[in-house]
């Protein structure tokens, strides 16, 4: 065919669709310092990460993941699982979609909710390792902006979402994919895209 | 190595027939209006007529039953919208005397959008449930129709399970209750044998891009002195029931397309019969846990609509484009929403089933080779994904 057919996403986004690093192929007997799983069946993705600490240094020295998603989805955490590799948790934690998206060259609107599955279960990993390792007072400090509890979006997510154009709570559903799980923050949501928007738009 | 190129989407579009390239080609030689009455408009005006006459008798109808549209989505709008004439300056002085339609939750989208917006211009809406091979239940029908009378329209061939209503009886039981029904057969028209003589419908909607065709031209076919309205107003073309100047290159080539459908359906039925008998064998004999969706029977032979559970089918897709093999999915990664498609969602299949399908359709193109090296291809596609799954076959791991 035609060679001037470019694939449907980046060229680094097929690289790693078609070569993914990093993927938990032996779950029973890895050993693993924390793990989170993020996401459910209705939307069609799910998301399993696993990460080995260094203890001393508090640094990511593995990272392991599974995820039941699409192309995006895949290639979006096959290099998540590579970035964070000799992070400190602490900057671990602040990795965003966003951050994810531009490593791969960009990603179509609304291929953006396909990738944020990954770092939201790289933090629900953090925080279990965190329990484990008796840092309960880190994760409260972390979980303090958390508004949906099954997706782990925070307000500042919520409104990062709003700057960048979302008006609806299906707009900041696909955005964030807040409130697309159990649906229960879904008073909390609205009342957040409200506040933001007055704030951010409003007169 | 050039890589092995496998079109298995032909549900979505056709190549265009090589000798209807060639008619069509011919045919752009010819580039008077047909309404002109003029030599240059004569020669388009027979060239039409032609065609006009091939379709109609493709499907068993007079050659003025026929009216050429954009695309079968415009044809489906037009019906619809017969119903919801709001304007005293029409001449169809409000065409049809009630208000109700009823209509299928499988249908495609382009009558399930247009009958939204109709329920907004006070229509009533009813939409039938599907069973978990996709077929409307005749009683439920019976049960609506004796609310009064409605334009009933359900698709004869449902474009991604491939499930085939019997319009036939369908038809009977609506105008048992003084109903007007419509057929979208754009699926169906070229790949089963359909004569709107033996159907007895009101209103037949196909398109040629499904049968090796152009794209941009569709047809409705109006039975005699049924009740219409027309979509697009403002000319006498098509006797006043479709405006604009024709689409004469896509008429042509859409005549030339059932002029070879006519001679090719029947062989091809029974080889793409086997070729899909033989893919469900050998993806049963390699892949474990798949499921197939649609009629066992009652279903379209070029169309196979699997679910792979543990997999997702947008994955799944682009590791198959990887392999140059092209076919499509009910995922809703693909379809840029939250959800899977509809169709799959009315038959009652788990989520993680709709999520994880592909839909194979195959045409007059496709090869015994073809079919080899999509088994041969298929598994391993599937094992992959699943290997990097968090969702097991069975159901979901960890949780």
């Amino acid at each position: 065919m035609n060679d001037r057919i470019d694939w449907v996403y980046s060229e680094k986004l097929k690289e790693h669709f078609i070569n993914p690093r990093n993927i938990l192929e032996n779950e029973d007997t890895y050993q693993d310092d924390g793990k989170g799983i993020v996401g459910n069946m209705k939307c069609g993705d799910q998301m399993l990460i696993v990460i080995k600490v260094d203890k001393e240094k508090r640094i990511i020295t593995d990272c392991k993941w599974k995820t039941y998603g699409c192309a995006s989805a895949i290639a979006s955490t096959s290099i998540l699982s590579e970035m964070v590799k000799g992070m400190t948790l602490e900057q671990a934690y602040q990795i965003s979609p966003k951050d994810i998206a531009k490593e791969l060259g960009g990603l179509p609107v609304h291929k953006i909710h396909c990738s944020v599955l990954g770092d939201k279960a790289l933090r629900a990993a953090i925080n279990d390792y965190y329990r484990r390792n008796g840092m309960e007072d880190k994760i409260t400090e972390a979980e303090a902006g958390i508004v949906c509890k099954c997706m782990n979006v925070t307000d500042e997510e919520i409104e990062e979402a709003v700057l960048d154009g979302a008006r609806t709570y299906l707009d900041l559903q696909e955005r964030t994919k807040a409130g697309t799980a159990c649906g229960q923050c879904k008073e909390d949501i609205l009342r957040l895209l409200d506040k933001y928007t007055k704030e951010h738009f409003g007169e | 190595m050039v890589m092995r190129r496998v079109y298995m989407d032909n549900n979505a579009t056709t190549p265009l027939h090589p000798q209807v390239k060639e008619e069509m080609i011919r045919a752009m030689e010819v580039f008077g209006n047909p309404s002109s009455m003029h030599q240059f408009g004569r020669a388009a005006r027979v060239m039409m007529k032609e065609a006009r006459e091939a379709v109609a008798s493709f499907i068993g109808s007079k050659p003025e039953e026929i009216i050429f549209t954009g695309s079968g989505s415009e044809a489906n709008n037009t019906v619809l919208s017969i119903l919801a004439c709001p304007s005293r300056q029409c001449n169809c002085s409000g065409a049809i005397k009630f208000n109700r339609i009823i209509t299928s939750v499988i249908e495609h989208p382009c009558i399930l959008e247009t009958v939204k917006c109709l329920s907004d211009r006070n229509i009533e809406v009813k939409y039938l449930n599907v069973d978990k091979y996709g077929k409307i239940s005749m009683e439920e029908l019976e049960q609506e129709l004796k609310k009064g009378p409605a334009l009933v329209s359900i698709m004869t061939a449902n474009n991604e399970i491939g499930t085939i209503q019997d319009i036939k009886k369908i038809t009977k039981l609506v105008h048992q209750y003084e109903s007007l029904i419509h057929t979208d057969a754009v699926q169906a028209v070229g790949k089963i044998p359909i004569s709107v003589s033996d159907l007895k419908v009101d209103f037949l909607t196909l398109s040629a891009h499904k049968i090796y065709g152009p794209k941009g031209i569709g047809a409705l076919y109006i039975r005699k002195d049924t009740p219409f309205c027309p979509l697009i107003r403002g000319g006498h073309q098509e006797s006043g029931r479709r405006a604009g100047t024709e689409n004469t290159l896509g008429i042509v080539g859409f005549g030339k397309a059932v002029e070879m459908r006519k001679e090719e359906i029947s062989s091809e039925h029974e080889r793409l019969l086997l070729f899909k008998d033989k893919l469900k064998e050998g993806i049963m004999n390699k892949i474990e846990h798949v499921y197939f969706n649609g009629h066992p029977e009652d279903c379209l032979a070029n169309t196979l609509n699997i679910s792979f559970p543990g997999a997702e089918g947008e994955s799944i897709l682009l590791y198959l484009d990887l392999a140059g093999i092209a076919v499509s999915t009910g995922s809703a990664c693909a379809s840029g929403s939250l959800d899977p498609s509809h169709v799959l969602m009315s038959i009652g299949i788990p989520i993680e089933y709709a999520h994880g399908s592909i839909r194979i359709s195959m045409g007059r193109d496709t090869t015994e080779e073809d079919i080899d090296y999509m088994i041969g291809v298929l598994p391993g596609i599937i094992k992959r994904i699943r290997s990097m799954s968090t969702v097991e076959a069975g159901g979901i791991k960890n949780e």
